[in-house]
């Protein structure tokens, strides 16, 4: 039976900005009340587009910042609380794969260091230790032992992503949040770096929180989706169910604008009106509801919240309808 | 007689073919996509034809023709006087090809101002008119607006909109919509498809993503490290590519590995500088390579099925979909 690592409810992560100088402070809110369960040997995927939250979410699971509100599990213990050792011990549970493996990298020191440095700050292995199993990893990522003692920028793209897995592993995570790990790369080392994404769940039983703006990739390695739309999640559930027969009409455009190279995949293209709307004036409402073919006068007024329709979670007034 | 006609063209950078003997032609009113990954040149190749490459790059080609006119050894003024007008183009990058001095009234008005002159109320209601025309709402107040007051997405219309302004005959677009999101590549592709019918301009679509070729292009050039390696129309080259590259590539496609647990690769990179293979470039790579690949580099062999640079091309039948 695998296990639930992540739990979060009502998650919600506020900003405080000023849009201007001198202007009065307002609440950005990057994410508004996300609920999701994660378990081992998993892959949920977060879709959406630029500045609807997802990153903002991964920087909450990773620890890197509080939440305003909600809870957040990580194996059943609260991360709002957690303090001092208890805390220090959550985080090596969690990794991060970042997008660019061009900023990602330090390019001051080598692969070897890179791979290192989380063993030497989070474990009491000696050197000789530290060297043995950042060799065993880079060859587990399909780089060569040679590779140890060079520099970033002698890497390819495709490899430096590599190098940046390996360091994710480095501690034996539990939980890997992949943000865009492959849209930074071309199409055939895209799939050489989704396979190794998924060799490695099969063989640490890792759980990924995996993050991306293109479909066709979270089609071929998520079991869960959760389609956001301005920090708030909009549709939720298993990958089949929202592919198949997506209830959501900005899941409906989100499919119908990727671009498919089979004929048959290609849905009758639904071209959204407009962009996305400043997150620090949120319309009233559903927050899609200016750009949303389908909009009535209770979307204007009413916030859609998500109910079960159809196997899976949605939030929209005329899901049925449509 | 075809639009552009491109005869062995290569683009060396000191001991770097970045193009290498590329042959192309566009007609007139035609879209045409390139596809290939980072660094196969494609970028480069059409560079080339604006007459952008800077030293140390250097062009050399049999004959680039434009509407029957030679661009090779074009003067300055005579180049200047073409390109923004005939030709146009627009990068990847919306957000840092427009110029932050400058409001995007202005940058529309300057290309106006230097090939089709007129006043300057003339130039404004030109400007306005464009705006709407790419679809800004607004566009009497977006005149006076800084790029970066606008989001990528209305960028990326800016840029369209100084592009078409003087009605150019081609229009190149290079990767338009690799910075964009999903909602906002789709608004952007039916705006330059909608404008190609319109004016009835050729269209050059410069992308490394097949599926934004395969929806919108009539015929596909595949291009690998600096060489093109298939050229046909875009249906067929899809279903029934003849390459073995573009079999690879097309593969590998996360959008047919639904139900497959692992993806096919390429295994290795594109070759570089210093490990460029002897014989056919791909030869290493290949998974239907045999021995005479690594001792002959392939001609170009045309058909009516396309063109395609292979010692073994793919027979349709053998090649599922």
């Amino acid at each position: 039976m695998p296990e639930t690592l992540l739990n979060a409810q009502d998650l919600c992560r506020y900003y405080e900005v000023r849009p201007y100088t001198f202007a009065a402070k307002k609440t950005l809110k990057a994410l508004d009340g996300a609920n999701f369960e994660l378990r081992s040997g998993s892959t949920l995927a977060v879709v959406g587009e630029s500045g609807c939250g997802k990153s903002t979410l991964a920087r909450l699971i990773t620890m890197i910042e509080p939440p305003t509100s909600g809870e957040l599990n990580i194996r059943g213990a609260d991360v709002v609380h957690a303090a001092g050792r208890a805390r220090r011990e959550m985080r090596r549970h969690v990794q991060i794969i970042f997008q660019d493996p061009y900023g990602s990298l330090n390019p001051r020191k080598k692969v070897g260091v890179i791979l290192e440095e989380p063993l030497r700050i989070n474990t009491t292995m000696d050197k000789r230790e530290r060297r043995a199993a950042a060799h065993e990893m880079l060859q587990r990522v399909g780089l060569r032992s040679e590779h140890y003692n060079r520099f970033p920028h002698m890497f390819s793209g495709g490899q430096r992503q590599r190098i940046a897995i390996a360091r994710a592993l480095m501690l034996k995570p539990s939980i890997v949040v992949a943000d865009e790990p492959v849209s930074a790369l071309d199409v055939s080392i895209q799939a050489q770096v989704l396979n190794l994404l998924l060799d490695l769940q099969d063989e640490f039983d890792l759980a990924y929180v995996f993050i991306s703006h293109g479909l066709s990739v979270v089609e071929h390695i998520a079991e869960e989706v959760m389609v956001m739309y301005l920090g708030r999640p909009v549709e939720q559930g298993d990958k089949s169910t929202i592919f198949d027969n997506p209830q959501h009409p900005y899941t409906r455009a989100l499919l119908a604008a990727t671009p498919f190279v089979d004929p048959q995949r290609r849905a009758h293209r639904i071209v959204l009106k407009g962009e996305l709307p400043s997150p620090l004036s949120p319309p009233d409402g559903c927050a899609f509801h200016a750009r949303c073919p389908h909009a009535t006068e209770v979307c204007e007024t009413e916030r859609p919240q998500l109910r079960t329709l159809l196997g899976r979670q949605v939030a929209c007034h005329h899901a049925e309808s449509l | 007689m075809p639009l552009l006609e491109i005869d062995n063209l290569s683009v060396t950078f000191g001991g770097l073919r970045a193009v290498d003997g590329l042959d192309l032609s566009i007609d007139e009113g035609e879209v045409l996509g390139i596809v290939g990954e980072s660094g196969s040149g494609k970028s480069v190749a059409m560079l080339a034809v604006m007459g952008l490459i800077a030293f140390p790059g250097v062009v050399r080609a049999n004959a680039v023709r434009f509407n029957g006119r030679e661009l090779t050894g074009l003067n300055k003024r005579e180049r200047r006087n073409l390109t923004g007008k005939d030709i146009a183009m627009i990068f990847q990058e919306p957000m840092t090809s427009l110029n932050p001095c400058f409001t995007v009234g202005f940058q529309i008005t300057e290309t106006l101002k230097v090939h089709e002159g007129g006043t300057r109320n003339t130039r404004r209601e030109r400007a306005l008119e464009l705006l709407s025309q790419v679809g800004i709402p607004d566009p009497e107040r977006r005149l006076n607006s800084f790029p970066h007051q606008l989001s990528g997405g209305m960028n990326q219309r800016v840029m369209i909109a100084i592009a078409i302004a003087c009605r150019p005959k081609l229009l190149i677009a290079d990767e338009p919509t690799t910075a964009l999101d999903v909602t906002i590549q789709a608004q952007i592709l039916q705006l330059l498809l909608g404008l190609q019918r319109e004016y009835g301009m050729a269209l050059v679509l410069i992308t490394h993503d097949m599926g934004v070729v395969a929806e919108t292009a009539q015929r596909v050039s595949v291009m690998y490290a600096g060489q093109l390696v298939e050229e046909r129309a875009a249906g067929a080259l899809f279903t029934h590519p003849r390459h073995p590259y573009t079999h690879a590539l097309l593969d590998a496609l996360p959008e047919r590995g639904r139900d497959r647990p692992r993806l096919p690769t390429i295994p290795g990179v594109v070759p570089g500088l210093y490990d460029r293979p002897s014989g056919c470039l791909f030869n290493p790579r290949c998974a239907s390579a045999q021995a005479d690949c690594t001792e002959r580099v392939p001609p170009i062999e045309s058909g009516n099925r396309g063109r395609v640079r292979c010692w073994h091309p793919l027979r349709e039948d053998a090649v599922g979909a």
